[in-house]
């Protein structure tokens, strides 16, 4: 069953993008300190967001008719490791350019792709995704935001937490009930786009443990919806979301959540100790992980090149890779903390200090460790 | 050549030596062998099918395939358990026939030491000939059975070998015998957790506790996705050893054997612990599996070493990122 995991490689014409793009990442981060970095698609920086959406980096896969390039997911998957192995910060347009954007050309109407998918090419409009609620987290199913038919359009009323970067977003996508209740499990919920600038929305950012704000709740208070804000149809919203999440857990994102922090410490330990066998082979070993994953992630999206849908693949590849950027922080603490009286650097500290306490969110963003371990073993037959 | 492989894909000569294997090289076969019977069906089955000179250059008389042409039956090897040095037969068969060399009869395994002894050297017990890596050339040496010390495993095929007179001295090549041998060794344990992941799985839908299969339990599920995980990670860093055109480069192999021996050892445990205190009985053929990757865990390099080779190439690669570093390490097509 897992006989998609071969070994592929990049197209030419995608590969042949990487010299470009690194000089215009180069510019932009060169005064970004490591654990700025680190932050990478928690960092928000509408100018590079921009930058790349004017050099033709947005939107890849996109048609030309709504200002896409009309690549393959390789080109995407060539941008987002660029992007991400350097720790450009990338969250104003993140979110947009992975997945509302595929939501949109997949189920939103002609008016709808033609209203927001240009703006998203151009770097020009941010999307966060409504999803988890106070009530609802892993269990999707059970969100009680609630839209009521309102004359020609829909009355909102509800709250979704943990929306990442909502107060500097212009749209949510959120999954809310249109019929039914809770008993009714995935049936009964829609997906809308919603102006996060409309009256009767309010966001309020939430102060994360490192002393960010990455993420936000947002409350609807009465929010008038038009009919149009419906996207796909009234009633599939489980099934879009779970289109929507398997574009979310296909990309090469979930291996280089840590990379700015290795690359940081291997820089000291070749300063201070480049003979040390411990620390030598504690590179060797997150390299050797590095390459298999990142063959993992090519993998899968060659499936997604293909036509196929690899949920479970992605599921495995996600898990595998979370484990392996939440590892990196713990190692390298043991690695300086085994030499108490070794000089590190503040930006070396900093940066460890921020991916510490930042890791856990790893596994949890998008679909924790126990979901997505429950998805492959439906895949093994066990469920 | 029996099958005429050289005009055929990988998929397409794959399926017929999964036949041979699964015909001889059954887990009642392997025991047979390993209580110390000569195993000639399945040895003369494997040299009658021409496998063994798939990586002779066609002008030898062989098919002329490259590494990255036969990983998927070094995998296969793996599977079956098959108690012979195959793969390493191919290669160092390649190796001689590169030279202009008479073709020794039977097993030939690889080995590399620096001193004199190459430790606990797998399938030793079955194999007619060495072919050793000292360092600074690669001689052939006849090995002598009835002087190997007994493997220190029950019902083992490793054993020491030690330094002897050479039959006839080769050109080493730029990675070493070694680099070569981690990388059959990370395709076989790749084919080794496959089978296990699929005997684990399958046992989890038959025992029945608590009124209910034991995989119907989220607990054994987590275990059992953890299994699949890691089996799929030993399958994709056997891969980027064996899809070297030729000699594996040293980055490679280390990716390889680092990432399958870390992996190999959660394979085992998982697949013991769902099993149970039958897979702890010699009757079972669980056994069988977990004693291999556990023995080519540690054969020609553990993590540990494979961890500090591809540490220090990754040092002294100086202003690349690692990402940069990860991506030139499998081999391009």
């Amino acid at each position: 069953m897992f006989d998609k995991f071969t070994l592929r490689a990049l197209p030419d014409e995608d590969e042949a993008m990487r010299g470009p793009l690194r000089a215009l990442i180069a510019a932009r981060i060169a005064n970004l300190p490591a654990d700025r970095r680190a932050r990478s698609w928690l960092g928000f920086d509408r100018d590079l967001s921009l930058a790349l959406g004017r050099a033709g980096y947005l939107g890849l896969t996109l048609p030309r008719r709504y200002g896409g390039q009309e690549k393959s997911a390789y080109a995407r998957f060539v941008v987002a490791e660029e992007l991400l192995s350097v720790g450009a910060p990338v969250a104003a347009h993140w979110i947009a350019d992975r997945q509302s954007a595929q939501l949109i050309l997949h189920f939103g109407t002609e008016a709808q792709r033609e209203a927001y998918l240009p703006g998203i090419c151009r770097g020009e409009i941010y999307f966060c995704i409504g999803m988890s609620e106070p009530g609802s987290g892993s269990d999707l199913a059970s969100v009680r935001t609630r839209a009521e038919r309102s004359g020609d359009g829909w009355r909102l009323n509800g709250q979704k937490i943990w929306t990442t970067f909502a107060q500097h977003d212009d749209y949510m996508i959120a999954l809310v009930r249109t019929s039914g209740g809770a008993a009714d499990r995935q049936q009964g919920l829609s997906q809308f786009i919603i102006d996060l600038k409309a009256p009767g929305v309010t966001v309020r950012p939430i102060v994360d443990l490192t002393g960010d704000a990455h993420f936000a709740e947002v409350f609807f208070e009465d929010v008038a919806l038009p009919a149009e804000a419906l996207i796909g149809q009234e009633g599939a919203g489980w099934a879009q979301v779970t289109a929507e999440l398997a574009f979310e857990r296909s990309g090469p994102e979930r291996i280089f959540s840590s990379i700015v922090l290795l690359d940081t410490w291997i820089a000291h330990v070749r300063e201070v100790r480049a003979k040390d066998v411990a620390a030598t082979a504690l590179i060797g070993r997150l390299c050797a992980e590095l390459a298999t994953l990142r063959a993992m992630s090519l993998a899968v999206t060659a499936q997604l090149v293909e036509g196929e849908s690899p949920v479970i693949e992605a599921s495995l590849v996600k898990d595998l890779g979370t484990g392996f950027e939440q590892s990196i922080p713990a190692l390298i603490a043991d690695d300086l903390g085994s030499h108490p009286d070794e000089t590190v650097s503040p930006e070396l500290a900093r940066t460890l200090a921020f991916v510490t306490q930042i890791a856990p969110s790893y596994s949890l963003r998008g679909g924790t460790r126990e979901i997505l371990r429950g998805i492959i073993a439906r895949g093994l037959g066990l469920r | 050549m029996a099958w005429g492989f050289a005009d055929m894909d990988d998929i397409t000569f794959l399926e017929p030596f999964e036949r041979l294997l699964k015909d001889l090289s059954s887990p009642r076969q392997v025991r047979a062998i390993e209580a110390g019977e000569d195993g000639h069906a399945l040895w003369s089955g494997i040299a009658e099918s021409g496998f063994l000179d798939a990586l002779m250059p066609e002008a030898s008389g062989g098919a002329g395939l490259a590494l990255r042409d036969v990983g998927l039956l070094v995998e296969a090897l793996g599977r079956y358990l098959t108690p012979f040095p195959v793969a390493e037969t191919m290669v160092a068969r390649a190796l001689l026939a590169q030279e202009g060399m008479a073709m020794p009869d039977g097993a030939i395994l690889l080995a590399a030491m620096s001193g004199d002894v190459a430790r606990n050297v797998p399938l030793a017990l079955v194999a007619r000939h060495a072919l050793i890596d000292t360092g600074s050339a690669i001689v052939l040496q006849e090995i002598d059975r009835d002087a190997l010390p007994r493997p220190s495993v029950h019902g083992g095929l490793a054993a020491d070998i030690r330094l002897a007179d050479p039959i006839l001295t080769l050109p080493r090549p730029l990675q070493g015998l070694r680099a070569m041998q981690a990388v059959l060794d990370a395709a076989k344990m790749a084919g080794v957790a496959a089978r296990l992941l699929e005997m684990t799985v399958a046992y989890a839908n038959e025992r029945v506790q608590f009124g209910k299969p034991i995989g119907k339990q989220q607990a054994i599920q987590q275990q059992l996705a953890i299994m699949a995980e890691k089996t799929v990670m030993m399958r994709m860093a056997a891969r980027i050893g064996t899809g070297c055109a030729e000699w594996p480069s040293l980055a490679a192999a280390a990716t390889a054997k680092s990432v399958t021996s870390a992996a190999a050892v959660d394979v085992a445990a998982i697949a013991h612990a769902v099993h149970g205190a039958i897979g702890i009985s010699e009757e079972h053929d669980l056994q069988l599996y977990t004693r291999r990757l556990q023995e080519w865990r540690v054969a020609n390099g553990s993590e540990g070493y494979w961890q500090r080779q591809l540490g220090d190439i990754r040092l002294a690669h100086d202003a690349s990122s690692s990402a940069a570093f990860a991506r030139a390490i499998p081999p391009t097509a």
